[in-house]
């Protein structure tokens, strides 16, 4: 667990997030509030809205109803920060998301990926842009990979990349979405590692996972998502170690190999 | 067969040839670059969410896609210029025909590229802050272009060739231009074989092109 001393204003929170696609409703009213320093995970079966949920926090997904906000103050619907709300675009300069396929931009380079954010959104000059790239992928152990293209990188490569793309735009909160699941088994371990490093680091994070064993190691908190709503929160002890909720001891008896 | 060849003849009007070529030509290029713009505008229309422009963009790319090109040029030559009530130049309504008819082809070919690209790399690109335009500009539209580049060529190419239909017009291309130099010769055979080689010299490099150009990305990919 995280040993950092914790700031006890919220950076993110949902307040009573709903989504539903047409008739069908995803999420029915989930809280949420993230301090500075916190890992969180979300655990729960598939379709159970987790994805959703954190797609929400960074207005991946237009919630149909509750709010999101961010240091205090309401995320409207619109690119820009108006009238005392914060913009979509505000939002994720400063909450990063790692996605399962990782969405590497096969056009550019490794180094290039991890430049773009910097370079085009925060109008970092280049030469900087590129030193502070370096560093991340030194983070991430593929600095010498800085010139191949992502086709040529194993996925436990491609997601490491990623997640130094999200850490050049030097976020605040970063939601990492099944980040090891389109993975072989073997490669899970490398970018487990880096996100261990992370919550060492004190960096924000609300974590959507099956890895079990990592959740419980690495979260201060979790959360089990059932048909769209939070079934039960807790320490990692308490949830994944102890469950009492019959659903999430079936849930979590068939992650234990 | 004892047919007696006379290219000679034909080949005295070697600058009608050289020149209607070159008129084939500056209709090829001119009609592609309107078309290119034409076929952005629209195609960025149909992917707009406002809903008369994309009924409006729709409309038009399916009046130019199932009518013939001859049939368009006939309209636009003889059967415009009454509902304008002004008459209309035959090299202006040629040029204003080819465009719109490869215009509303680009556009499809654009669009198809454009959904083509995964939404995976729209997410990434807003994840990191961009907005719509700048994801569009650096990440999709880079992707997508080099996706089409091979249907874009071919539909150049056969543009290229769709040219001829102007010489029903009287826009004197290279098509036209056989026509007088037989006309002139008595010829047929040759003038007509001249021409069709003159076609070849110019597109077989251009359809060589293409296949090495798709070649070369499928391996980049």
């Amino acid at each position: 667990m995280n040993a950092q001393a914790r700031n006890s204003t919220p950076i993110i929170e949902a307040l009573s997030l709903h989504k539903s696609y047409g008739k069908h409703e995803v999420l029915k009213g989930l809280d949420l509030s993230l301090d500075r320093g916190e890992v969180v995970a979300l655990i729960g079966p598939s379709g159970s809205g987790k994805s959703t949920f954190i797609r929400c926090l960074n207005m991946m997904e237009i919630p149909t109803g509750g709010t999101v906000r961010f240091r205090q103050k309401t995320v409207g619907d619109h690119f820009r920060d108006k009238g005392g709300e914060i913009g979509i675009g505000t939002l994720r300069r400063h909450v990063g998301m790692v996605f399962q396929h990782f969405n590497l931009f096969p056009h550019k380079t490794v180094l290039q990926n991890v430049t773009e954010g910097p370079i085009v959104v925060c109008k970092t000059p280049r030469k900087e842009a590129e030193e502070r790239a370096m560093d991340l992928l030194s983070q991430v152990g593929l600095a010498e990979k800085h010139g191949a293209y992502p086709n040529h990188l194993s996925g436990g490569q491609k997601q490491r990349v990623a997640i130094a793309r999200a850490l050049a735009m030097e976020p605040e909160v970063l939601l990492l979405d099944e980040v090891t699941s389109a993975l072989d088994p073997e490669l899970v371990g490398e970018v487990l590692s880096v996100i261990r490093g992370l919550a060492e680091k004190g960096m924000t994070m609300a974590i959507v996972t099956h890895e079990m064993a990592f959740a419980a190691d690495v979260a201060s908190r979790v959360l089990f998502l059932d048909q769209g709503v939070i079934a039960e929160s807790g320490s990692a002890d308490q949830v994944i170690l102890n469950p009492q909720n019959p659903r999430l001891q079936g849930f979590v008896s068939r992650f234990r190999g | 067969m004892s047919y007696n060849w006379d290219f000679h003849s034909v080949w005295q009007y070697y600058d009608l040839f050289l020149w209607g070529l070159w008129i084939s030509v500056v209709y090829t290029f001119g009609s592609i670059f309107f078309g290119v713009i034409i076929g952005f505008l629209t195609c960025a229309a149909r992917l707009s969410h406002w809903r008369v422009l994309n009924v409006i963009a729709r409309v038009y790319q399916e009046i130019f896609r199932c009518t013939p090109l001859l049939v368009q040029l006939l309209w636009f030559y003889y059967a415009f210029p009454l509902l304008i009530g002004a008459s209309i130049d035959n090299r202006v309504a040629g040029m204003l025909t080819l465009s719109l008819y490869v215009g509303a082809f680009y556009a499809e070919i654009f669009r198809g590229g454009i959904v083509s690209i995964d939404r995976g790399q729209r997410e990434a690109a807003a994840a990191i802050g961009m907005s719509p335009w700048q994801s569009m500009k650096r990440i999709i539209l880079p992707q997508a272009l080099k996706r089409v580049l091979p249907s874009f060529i071919n539909q150049s190419v056969i543009q290229f060739k769709n040219t001829s239909l102007v010489s029903v017009i009287s826009v004197a291309d290279l098509a036209y231009m056989a026509a007088v130099v037989n006309g002139q010769t008595y010829r047929p055979l040759e003038s007509y074989t001249v021409m069709a080689a003159l076609y070849i010299l110019m597109l077989l490099p251009l359809t060589q092109a293409a296949d090495w150009i798709e070649k070369r990305l499928r391996v980049s990919d």
